[in-house]
């Protein structure tokens, strides 16, 4: 089709596709890749709140500084955790549900699909506040419910014990993490192809051979792709940290993307905050990029 | 054979008992919030948990409502009528996620057609970056944002939550998996019949791609509604605040009053749940489509 375009009519496909263009472009542009630019350019300076004084390029001292900060290795060690804890857990358990929903029939296939998305609908704050609640030392379910079931014999404070509460907040990401990823596989699944599922049946394969030989391989993009997205949200685990614990007990829920938050908006240090930006960006690549390797062996 | 049969029946038997106990706890919370905002300060502050409220109040939306108060507009030096702030934050939000929606709809839906359809110079090198742009983390680049609305004098203002959001590349990535599928020959015979590149947009590829517009639609909606990091960076005086924001900040203020906090979090969640219920066929039609490898 392109050869056989005129040069005029050649032209013309390219102004009309840069006017369509244009209007998105221009809130790329100016509000996407231009700050992703300063964020890279200010990581290499002394950027900080004061508009007055210039910003000096000091290169690597950011990166520097931040490999013997304590705090920063803390909240980077914190983030890995909640990646590798919940990355898998999402994953497994949304396939679980998503192979044993997606051969009902639409109503109760609607009803499960909505009831796991709800939480990522209800939003990150009144999720946030309800848990606070129910973690409660004094007023919360946990307690009572652990307590009057014998499983513990006295109040634990959950948010506020340094043993509990990263725990505590993987398990509110968790229910906030799931949805997606069970829409996903829901679909994937009821795509798979049904004649080869079918033929072995026939030649007596058992549902779990079925499974593993003849879907697995087949949802293996969705698979790739929802690794990806929750690694992504993993990492960029904010919300629950700033409105539960602000990091604590003694940096026990401190993560790269509440440090940043903190240096940047409570310390007003923007060009610190930045490196660390960069240094989050480059680990979420890596692991997006070992992800793809370790789908496509197989 | 019938063994097999037995024992997968068994197994599905227990799977659906599985998530029937697993939705009752997914829909836990959201039960928690609507009832504890109903509930009296003495329901909420006791050991032992009212599974169902007692004794029903308004209190908790009384204090909420009088809390603050604010303006019901601002346009230059014209005020409206004072009103409780938390239903001033309400039409912050409204407003702000339905211009995001609306912008991001008309801009993502052009490009995605160009994207799609149109073979200009220099197409795949802009697709490459928009993709790249997907992956990385958009959090990253909110604390330059600062700096660049600051200087655009938008800081504290809603523009600076929307702009960024219609700015994401989401949307026109999404956008071109629907266009993708409008048939060329379509477009060649509305150009043969004389029709121009807009005109060709809204009377042939506008119609094609509208199930794409609406899962995009309500996508943006929500996703806006909820991001509530962007809205904290940005938006600070009182009467600029979203709902979300309110309830966060309320929160911190009062931070043991759970009644009132629970009435704030119902305020927030129970107009987008709505929303969301309404919509859901398109939303999950949407989902599934941003997911296509292009």
């Amino acid at each position: 089709m392109d050869k056989t375009l005129s040069p005029k009519l050649r032209r013309q496909e390219n102004i009309s596709g840069y006017l369509f263009l244009l209007p998105s472009l221009v809130f790329f542009l100016a509000f996407v890749v231009y700050p992703m630019v300063m964020c890279i350019w200010t990581s290499f300076t002394d950027a900080n709140m004061n508009s007055n004084t210039a910003d000096h390029f000091i290169f690597l001292d950011n990166y520097i500084e931040l490999w013997k900060d304590p705090v920063f290795l803390k909240a980077l060690v914190n983030t890995l955790i909640i990646v590798f804890v919940s990355v898998p857990i999402v994953c497994i358990f949304s396939l679980w549900v998503a192979s044993v929903i997606h051969k009902m029939k639409e109503g109760p296939l609607s009803f499960f699909r909505i009831v796991f998305y709800l939480p990522v609908v209800t939003g990150s704050v009144a999720v946030t506040v309800v848990w606070k609640w129910m973690y409660n030392n004094y007023y919360g379910i946990f307690n009572y419910v652990l307590k009057s079931t014998g499983v513990i014999d006295k109040n634990i404070n959950w948010l506020g014990d340094s043993k509990f509460a990263l725990w505590c907040i993987i398990i509110i990401l968790l229910t906030t993490s799931v949805g997606q990823p069970i829409v996903l596989y829901v679909s994937a699944l009821s795509n798979v192809d049904h004649s080869l599922v079918e033929a072995s049946q026939v030649d007596g394969a058992t549902n779990t051979q079925v499974f593993w030989r003849i879907c697995w391989p087949q949802i293996m993009p969705t698979t790739l792709y929802i690794l990806v997205i929750t690694t992504i949200n993993s990492f960029q685990c904010f919300a629950l940290i700033q409105l539960l614990t602000s990091g604590g007990p003694n940096y026990a829920t401190e993560t790269v993307m509440y440090y940043i938050y903190y240096t940047a908006f409570k310390l007003y240090r923007f060009g610190y905050g930045n490196a660390m930006g960069v240094i989050l960006a480059i680990f979420i690549a890596i692991l997006s990029a070992v992800q793809f390797r370790l789908a496509k062996e197989k | 054979m019938k063994t097999n049969n037995g024992s997968s029946r068994a197994y599905s038997i227990t799977s659906i008992l599985i998530l029937i106990i697993l939705a009752i706890l997914f829909l836990f919370p959201l039960y928690w919030i609507l009832t504890g905002a109903l509930k009296t300060p003495a329901a909420i502050n006791s050991a032992v948990p009212q599974w169902w409220p007692q004794e029903f109040t308004l209190r908790n939306f009384e204090v909420l409502f009088s809390k603050r108060s604010a303006p019901l507009f601002e346009i230059g030096s014209l005020t409206g009528p004072i009103i409780p702030g938390a239903i001033r934050w309400l039409i912050n939000t409204v407003f702000m996620a339905v211009l995001a929606m609306l912008l991001t709809c008309i801009t993502a839906s052009l490009a995605g057609y160009a994207l799609a359809k149109k073979r200009f110079a220099g197409r795949v090198i802009l697709f490459s970056l928009i993709v790249a742009a997907m992956a990385l983390p958009k959090q990253v680049i909110l604390i330059p944002l600062i700096k660049e609305m600051s200087a655009l004098g938008l800081y504290d203002n809603l523009w600076a939550v929307i702009l960024p959001t219609v700015g994401w590349p989401f949307g026109v990535f999404l956008m071109k998996q629907f266009a993708e599928s409008i048939p060329g020959e379509m477009l060649e015979a509305a150009r043969i019949d004389g029709a121009g590149e807009l005109r060709t947009f809204i009377t042939v590829v506008y119609p094609m791609i509208k199930p794409g517009v609406g899962a995009l639609a309500i996508f943006t909606f929500i996703s806006s509604w909820n991001d509530y990091f962007l809205q904290l960076i940005m938006l600070t005086s009182s009467s600029n605040l979203t709902i979300s924001l309110g309830i966060a900040t309320m929160q911190a203020e009062n931070s043991t009053d759970y009644g009132l906090i629970m009435a704030g979090a119902a305020l927030a969640a129970v107009p987008i749940i709505i929303v969301f219920l309404i919509f859901q066929k398109y939303f999950t039609k949407g989902i599934t489509m941003g997911a296509v490898k292009g």
